[in-house]
């Protein structure tokens, strides 16, 4: 049996390496991965709790925050190659005028 | 017993992935990364009971999500390397961890704090109790009654952003 | 039974799956020759061995003697781990596929499966989409034009049809209530007026089980819709670049998904183990396995007979066959079956 704090620290572990790639990182496509990164650690808090007061109602959650993910992950990698598309590059110091 | 060993070797796989996905340089590498985290998540999902959820990360996050983005990393091709300009080597080799152990360790102590630390879940409660709890008929029943209009305004969003993508995506003729 | 015992028979059970897939799998390329080869009028390999009975077991000797090659400049770590990827996938899904019924063998009472999970259905479907990053890989690893296009194409291909696949196995789930494959074989037991067996294709799901076949073959890339590895189209599309051992990898993942496919096919839409059971004990409950095999070596027989007739799809025509025709037709199948269970 696992005590309720070890779920939530390992979250926050996830959430904190999600939002440490968000700051670093430079390629678009990695800052994405980062974005999914913190929204599963989010997850686990969510089924940990879900755990505990013996309540469904987190992991509908859970099923709401996939979808959500899986949407904006579909519309976030089409801007993506249409910037690519346009400025032939995918280091967001680059992306840094309004026109080229 | 059984329980925290088990957590213990998919959590460290997590963290692996996780720290794997912030030092490697190739996008890909990342996002390989990624979805040894998704899986692994799965498998705790496994253990908290959640395993209509567990199916649904394998299926929809690891299995979908993630293609999408190998297929945009393989047909782009680009990133090879990335330099992070004007950046401090010091504050990032200081910061990043700083920012993992300072959060786990206000997490850590606030759960302390709350009590939540005698709690122990998973375990054979929830193992053996996998007729009324986290089994799909259960999640069905919530879903469809309490929960209806959400999954309708969900399916909405899914719509337009499926025409956003391909929208967005189409090549200006 | 204690937890010793219990692994010990887990074991014993993924050695023996695991030994009769592997052979089924090496059995189906040779059934596979010789049945293309008659339909084509000629004999299949008949040289090895009396009807060519030995021919798997030369071509896996020339398989392990061929050198392999690694092409320039290719993406090492992942050009090998595509092929594991694919075929550790492929033989993953036979541990939730259930082939009998309970057996008993001395003080041991056991299930012909290896793991009895209750979310069974899920789990293949959740390994087929992790199966799509064994291909997306070996395509972009090989750094080889063809290869690129080919593993682009299969993937996109296995993942379009993914999704008519699912929605064809609802309307068997809105019958059986359950996602455990046991479960769903359990509910198509029985006759109607004492010779109609109740299986789920009878029970109306035609159009599902048409659906379904036309996904699994569009998801093992065999023909009609095999585009993405046809010779005279992209060299041999992702698997261009590999050779000997991990070539052979490929090809045996993809007869492996045939066979999970074809199980799938009996247990969902065929009544899986259902038939007539005569004789003594031991006789009995070995029966059912029997009539399990009958209906995945039938499944395989039109696999195979498909293969040797149709031609191909182009590639366009074979998205739009998934998007436009399938999609819609399994989601219409969806709600007549909901109706007709609600309103019964």
């Amino acid at each position: 049996m696992v005590p309720l704090s070890y779920y939530l620290v390992l979250s926050a572990i996830l959430f904190a390496c999600g939002v440490a790639g968000f700051l670093i990182k430079r390629n678009i496509i990695t800052i994405f991965l980062s974005i999914e990164l913190m929204l599963n650690g989010v997850n686990l808090s969510f089924v940990a709790f879900a755990a505990q007061l013996k309540s469904l109602d987190g992991h509908i959650f859970v099923f709401f925050v996939m979808v959500v993910a899986a949407a904006e992950a579909a519309v976030g990698l089409a801007i993506i190659i249409s910037v690519f598309r346009t400025r032939e590059t995918l280091n967001v110091d680059r992306v840094n005028l309004l026109k080229l | 017993m059984l329980p925290l060993v088990l957590f213990f070797i998919f959590a460290a796989l997590c963290v692996g992935g996780a720290i794997n996905l912030l030092v490697q340089k190739h996008p890909i590498n990342s996002a390989l990364s990624l979805i040894v985290v998704m899986g692994s998540l799965a498998l705790i999902y496994l253990l908290l009971g959640a395993e209509f959820v567990a199916a649904v990360q394998v299926i929809v996050y690891a299995g979908a999500v993630m293609v999408l983005f190998v297929f945009v990393i393989m047909l782009l091709n680009a990133g090879v390397e990335e330099r992070t300009e004007h950046a401090s080597r010091v504050a990032m080799v200081l910061g990043v961890p700083g920012l993992i152990i300072g959060l786990s360790l206000a997490v850590w102590v606030v759960s302390h704090l709350a009590g939540l630390d005698r709690i122990a879940i998973g375990g054979p409660t929830v193992m053996n109790g996998s007729d009324v709890f986290g089994n799909p008929q259960a999640i069905g029943h919530l879903l469809f009654r309490n929960f209806l209009l959400p999954f309708e305004v969900t399916s909405i969003l899914i719509l337009i952003a499926i025409m956003g993508a391909v929208v967005l995506a189409r090549r200006e003729e | 039974m204690g937890i010793g015992t219990y692994i010990l028979v887990s074991l014993v059970k993924i050695v023996i799956a695991l030994l009769v897939l592997l052979t089924a799998v090496a059995y189906t390329t040779l059934l596979e020759r010789k049945v293309v080869g008659h339909i084509q009028n000629r004999w299949g390999p008949s040289r090895v061995g009396p009807f060519g009975i030995w021919q798997p077991l030369a071509d896996g000797l020339k398989f392990i003697f061929k050198e392999d090659i690694t092409p320039p400049f290719a993406n090492k770590p992942l050009y090998m781990l595509a092929p594991i990827i694919a075929l550790t996938t492929a033989l993953t899904s036979i541990a939730v596929i259930p082939i009998g019924p309970w057996i008993k063998l001395g003080s041991i009472n056991t299930p012909l499966q290896i793991a009895d999970v209750n979310i069974g259905l899920l789990i293949i479907l959740g390994v087929t989409s992790v199966g799509v990053y064994g291909v997306a890989l070996a395509g972009w690893s090989s750094n080889s034009k063809y290869s690129m296009l080919g593993g682009l194409r299969a993937s996109a291909q296995m993942v379009s049809y993914e999704i008519a696949l699912g929605l064809s196995l609802i309307g068997v789930l809105i019958f059986a209530g359950s996602f455990s494959l046991r479960d769903i074989v359990d509910s198509q037991a029985g006759t109607w007026l004492g010779f109609i067996p109740k299986w789920n294709l009878f029970k109306g799901q035609f159009v599902a089980f048409f659906i379904y076949i036309m996904a699994a073959y569009a998801e093992t890339n065999r023909i009609p819709f095999d585009l993405p590895e046809a010779e005279t189209e992209l060299v041999a599309g992702y698997h261009t670049e590999y050779s000997s051992m991990k070539f052979a990898m490929f090809f045996m993942a993809e007869y492996a998904n045939m066979v999970t496919v074809a199980c799938l096919a009996s247990i969902l839409f065929l009544g899986g183990w259902s038939g007539p059971v005569f004789g003594p004990p031991i006789v009995q409950s070995l029966l059912p396995v029997f009539w399990f095999a009958v209906r995945v070596f039938a499944f395989m027989f039109i696999y195979i007979w498909v293969r040797g007739t149709l031609p191909r799809f182009r590639y366009d025509q074979l998205m739009a066959f998934g998007w436009k025709f399938l999609l819609p037709l399994a989601i219409a199948n969806i709600v007549v079956t909901s109706l007709v269970v609600a309103l019964k």
